[in-house]
């Protein structure tokens, strides 16, 4: 329901001090003031703020693998001493990664980014035209579109079951998580990535059920596409993931 | 209350001033080739940055009295900065600690960017929770192996460090609880650790390592007076890190020998 | 079907639960950070106090805990340093007051995801929680410092603790890393994009810049300290040998291979150094507000003031292999972190030569919260003046893992950084509970805090000099340790006094917030956005309508003017001077 917010009466707060001066002054309304009146934000402006906010998690999200990244390349050049030996020794022994499997994965990760894609474009296509659609008369014809979102998360699902197949023909290969260093960063970087996946398949099912819940359609936007876009960097760091352990393990 | 503050923030600089002058607690006595390089160094920054504190904290008590309000009579300068004085101090301040630094930079440089000189004394110092050992290389002049299996503290200081007594080269090796040393002949320290890390600290020497498991770390200092200086762990390392404590005897080049022959001869 | 919608910011709560204990209100949330940072100070304070009683008379019997073992003073010191870190410099500061005033300061009526916001909370108080626990398991809480150093941190066997009570102190810093990065997201979105008209980036107080750039910094370093966390846990549990190399523990050889504690040492330090600065921008933002506001001038050089705090965060994640300078790292590292660390201190001047200036030729006021913010300078100059001896790796031999340290980091964190949260408190407390404290009652409680703590922490330099290293739980076992006893005795007995001084500022607070007087919407005449509000704030913080800014944010005692402050919100003073 569209509202009009009134201008409000300027209220002068009581300071009280010694009298005199003049009271602050307010902003009367304005639409698309930053703020608004009411304490009222425009859709814009939350889409804004959604999308500032999400890049601002991301950096947190980089550090905790520039963190990773650094123990790959300091444990792997650094030599321990051995007293048996009087020497110093690297114990570097590199994982012995399922290739076939990880390039599979990589793939149905980079096509479940292209089906994310396309339920971003379609939403937002739905918000520009919701003022069409909402004058009583007009139809736009066939409502129905091809399930994006669903296939984004069937993607996204295929990839973690994906990595569960890594991690045991690891295993059968006797790459623990314990076996050496090369092999536990691996498996960290795998693990992490994994979790912070399975996150985003969590937020497109609440997408998802916020379009069955009848959400209005300017909220759901605002979650496909910060959704989205975790999930476009979710397969850049997976590439980058791909390429550290193809160079560096 | 501004003149309150002025006499205690005074009083204050006064008292921290005073006992830093008249070294009521001081460095211990130095008893090495690098002590009074450090000690100076240390003079020069303590002065300079008494200087600095004391002008600091009296400008702060001053301030704070001289520019009380009194009432209407005052009145505040409005004044938003001084681009010209801000410049100023930030270049003056830059060249005092960066110069401060690279001042005493050749300790640095001397102490450990160059290696021991060939005529040093190896000794090999393990730490362990919670003791010191040391290894004197022998006739042999080389460390034999040790082994991690054959660690039994309880056995004496050779079995403490786990020595591979199969090994030739360790078989003149000859381990102790204190640290010996000739003076004026710089050591060449090996530092290892065999559980955690430890610091090998020893005051009057200014010297500290830290003593990781995984590395063997080499250092070196040269004793310059005889006498007995007590060592200290500095780098927490359990429940005993506190009673963590050796000796060094530093005695002279006679002395030494004999003492060190002396150990060998308990050997056989 | 909606058009283009405006969303109402959400609705004033109705119900307890709603209100007070899942509230989505800054102001609420602000306060929940407070109160919990003082329950961890308290925590911590008691934990110090044994500490102290302990190091002199190490064979007392004390009520309730009977005779402190070492292996309990190494957890009652590793327990104090990580609660002190934490729960309290994290806390309090940015999530307590970052929290309360930074919406309000920019004119905003909340934070950008004030749900968001609540479980950043809620997620530090289940740290909290985890953290607490590690004292009531088998073999209590772990003894490896607050700065977790492996392998004593990595082998279970390596000292009592070192169990299942340090998984859990892992875990709960773990924990805390999540709320630290959620509340980073929060704030600096918030001071991004929800400044109110008028409400530039220059304008802003320093505060706020104080909490955005504290924010930036929790952002890029809290990351690397989550991820050095699951190593460690992971080589304490699952086998793996990130920091530990072949070791003997209690005579059994471990079956870790070939890593590497200095690993853990770089990681930690990493986020460790902007750690501290972390703990003490806010408090520089606050002192830089109480001295313009109580000196009646603007504050000296606004735009210095800004560059500096974005130097000294920029910078201080070039320097974190100071704390490394005796661990075997490479003396050439040791020589760029040291010329580096120098440079930290221009900066660090450059504030300090402001606030002396701010306070020249001002007409100072000395309400209590004037009186912290003084004394935060004279701590922040002392603690901040033994730092270039520290930052020579040459001076360090004698002084590194010293008492000196101790004395250096606790009149900057421990001392500075809380008497910018007092001084917070007394200022803040008329917007937030609408009642005024009691000033005599705040200044006793400042007079025995600044002497109290000059007079414990001042001395430590003495015993550092003298060779007295941390984290002895006893002076009994080195004959060059005996004359240093008096001194620690009196350092003591001054920690014991200090402590006991708390607890007037604890009942003044309690006290004023039920019975203190009224306060007016602006008592201390100031200029900033909060105090153009009502007292305390309406729940959208403006009542109904956004504030438009026309000036900066510490015209005082503009001539020619009605009054000697200068509102952000009044019409524009015409005759602006250059910054």
């Amino acid at each position: 329901m569209a509202t009009v917010t009134p201008n409000l009466a300027v209220k002068d707060p009581r300071t009280r001090d010694s009298g005199g001066g003049s009271p602050p002054s307010y902003g009367g309304g304005g639409n698309g003031d930053p703020g608004g009146t009411n304490g009222a934000f425009s859709y814009g402006d939350r889409l804004r703020r959604a999308r500032l906010g999400l890049v601002v998690g991301l950096v947190a999200v980089v550090m905790i693998f520039v963190g990773f990244t650094s123990v790959l390349l300091v444990r792997k050049g650094s030599p321990s001493f051995d007293p048996q030996t009087n020497t110093y020794s690297r114990d570097w022994v590199p994982v012995a990664l399922p290739w076939s499997l990880l390039v599979v994965n990589t793939v149905v990760l980079l096509v479940s980014s292209i089906t994310m894609e396309f339920a971003r474009r379609d939403i937002a296509r739905q918000v520009a035209l919701a003022p069409v659609k909402s004058i009583p008369g007009v139809s736009l014809g066939d409502e129905t579109g091809f399930p994006w979102l669903g296939s984004t998360v069937l993607l996204g699902l295929g990839f973690l079951a994906g990595q569960f197949l890594v991690w045991r023909v690891l295993r059968e290969h006797h790459f623990f998580v314990y076996s050496g260093p090369s092999s536990s960063i691996a498996y960290v970087l795998f693990g992490t990535h994994a979790l912070h996946l399975a996150g985003g398949v969590i937020a497109l099912v609440y997408a998802a059920i916020t379009s069955l819940l009848h959400r209005p359609v300017e909220a759901r936007r605002i979650v496909i596409d910060v959704a989205a876009w975790y999930w476009h960097f979710m397969a850049v760091l997976w590439v980058y993931i791909f390429v550290l352990l193809l160079i560096a393990r | 209350m501004g003149l309150a503050l002025l006499a205690v923030i005074w009083l204050i600089t006064f008292a921290s001033t005073y006992f830093f002058i008249k070294h009521t607690w001081w460095l211990p006595v130095g008893a090495s080739a690098a002590a009074a390089g450090i000690d100076r160094q240390f003079n020069v920054t303590y002065i300079l940055m008494g200087i600095v504190f004391v002008l600091a904290q009296g400008a702060l008590g001053l301030f704070v009295w001289q520019y009380r309000d009194r009432g209407s009579a005052t009145k505040a300068e409005y004044s938003h900065g001084n681009a010209k004085m801000e410049v100023a101090w930030t270049v003056l301040t830059a060249i005092l600690f960066v110069g401060l630094n690279l001042m005493g930079s050749p300790i640095w440089a001397s102490e450990r960017f160059q290696p021991a000189q060939a005529s040093a004394l190896p000794v090999e110092v393990t730490g362990m929770q919670f003791a010191w050992y040391f290894r004197y290389a022998g006739p042999d002049g080389k460390f034999g192996l040790t082994s991690p299996k054959l660690m039994d503290p309880s056995a004496g200081s050779e079995a403490a460090i786990g020595l591979d007594t199969s090994d030739p080269m360790a078989k003149d090796d000859v381990v102790t609880g204190t640290m010996v040393l000739p003076v004026n002949r710089q050591v060449d320290l090996t530092l290892r650790a065999v559980d955690v890390i430890h610091s090998f600290f020893v005051p009057n020497m200014r010297f500290k390592q830290d003593a990781v498991p995984g590395l063997a770390i080499h250092m070196h200092f040269t004793p310059t007076q005889v006498g007995d200086y007590e060592i200290a762990c500095a780098e927490l390392c359990g429940l005993g890190h506190y009673k963590m404590h050796g000796m060094l005897k530093v005695v002279s080049a006679e002395d030494f020998d004999k003492w060190l022959a002396a150990r060998e001869a308990e050997k056989q | 079907m909606a058009t283009s919608e405006v969303v109402h910011a959400h609705a004033a709560p109705q119900g307890f639960i709603r209100q007070y204990i899942f509230s989505l209100d800054h102001k609420v949330i602000g306060l929940q950070y407070f109160f919990l940072a003082l329950t961890a100070v308290w925590v911590g304070m008691i934990l110090s106090l044994f500490m102290r009683i302990h190091m002199v008379w190490p064979n007392a019997n004390l009520p309730l805990i009977g005779h402190i073992q070492p292996e309990a003073y190494l957890s009652l010191v590793t327990m104090h340093g990580t609660i002190m870190v934490f729960f309290v410099l994290t806390t309090a500061p940015q999530g307590g007051f970052g929290n309360y005033f930074l919406p309000i300061q920019i004119g905003a009526p909340d934070m950008a995801f004030p749900v968001l916001n609540m479980l950043s909370f809620w997620t530090t108080f289940i740290a909290f929680i985890v953290m607490l626990a590690a004292f009531f398991v088998t073999g209590g809480a772990p003894l490896h410092g607050w700065t977790g150093y492996p392998p004593l941190s990595a082998v279970q066997s390596a000292g009592p603790g070192e169990g299942l009570g340090a998984d859990l102190w892992i875990t709960s810093i773990a924990i805390f890393c999540a709320a630290s990065l959620m509340g980073a997201l929060n704030f600096i979105t918030t001071t991004l994009d929800l400044r109110a008209k008028g409400m530039s980036m220059m304008r802003m107080p320093l505060t706020v810049w104080s909490w955005f750039i504290t924010a930036i910094l929790g952002l890029l370093a809290f990351g690397v300290l989550l991820s050095a966390g699951i190593l460690l846990l992971m080589d304490r549990n699952l086998g793996t040998s990130f920091y530990v190399p072949l070791v003997v523990v209690n005579g059994q050889v471990m079956a870790h291979r070939g890593g590497s504690p200095l690993l853990w040492q770089h990681l930690f330090w990493f986020f460790g150094h902007p750690e501290v600065y972390i703990a003490i921008l806010p408090g520089m933002g606050v002192a830089s507000q109480l001295l313009s506001t109580f000196s009646r001038k603007p504050i000296f050089g606004y735009k210095a003031m800004v560059y500096a705090m974005l130097g000294i965060g920029f910078l201080g994640f070039m320097v974190w292999g100071h704390h490394m300078f005796m661990s075997g790292m490479s003396p050439y590292s040791a020589f760029a972190f040291s010329i580096l660390t120098m440079s930290i201190g221009v900066p660090s001047a450059i504030k300090t030569f402001n606030w002396l200036g701010t306070i020249w030729r001002g007409r100072v006021r000395f309400y209590t919260p004037m009186l912290f913010a003084v004394g935060f300078v004279s701590l922040f100059v002392s603690g901040g003046l033994s730092g270039p001896f520290l930052a020579q790796p040459t001076l360090d031999i004698p002084l590194h893992d010293t008492a000196f340290v101790v004395g250096h980091f606790h009149l900057i964190m421990g001392v500075a950084a809380i008497f910018g949260i007092f001084g917070a408190t007394y200022y803040w407390f008329p917007k937030m509970f609408g009642r005024m404290m009691n000033e005599r009652l705040g200044k006793i409680h400042f007079w025995f805090s600044f002497i109290g703590t000059y007079s414990i922490f001042m001395p430590m330099h003495y015993l550092g000099m003298a060779g007295q290293p941390r984290r002895y739980s006893q002076f009994t076992e080195l004959a060059y340790l005996q004359h240093l006893i008096p001194l620690n005795r009196f350092i003591t007995y001054a920690a014991i006094i200090t402590i006991s001084a708390q607890l007037i500022f604890v009942l003044n607070l309690f006290w004023s917030m039920l019975k203190g007087p009224k306060a007016s919407d602006n008592p201390w005449e100031a200029t900033t956005l909060e105090w153009t509000t009502a007292t305390p704030p309406p729940h959208d913080n403006f009542g109904g309508h956004t504030p438009v800014v026309h000036n900066g944010p510490y015209e005082y005692g503009v001539p020619g003017a009605a009054r000697d402050f200068i509102l952000q919100t009044d019409p524009a003073i015409t005759a602006s001077p250059a910054h």
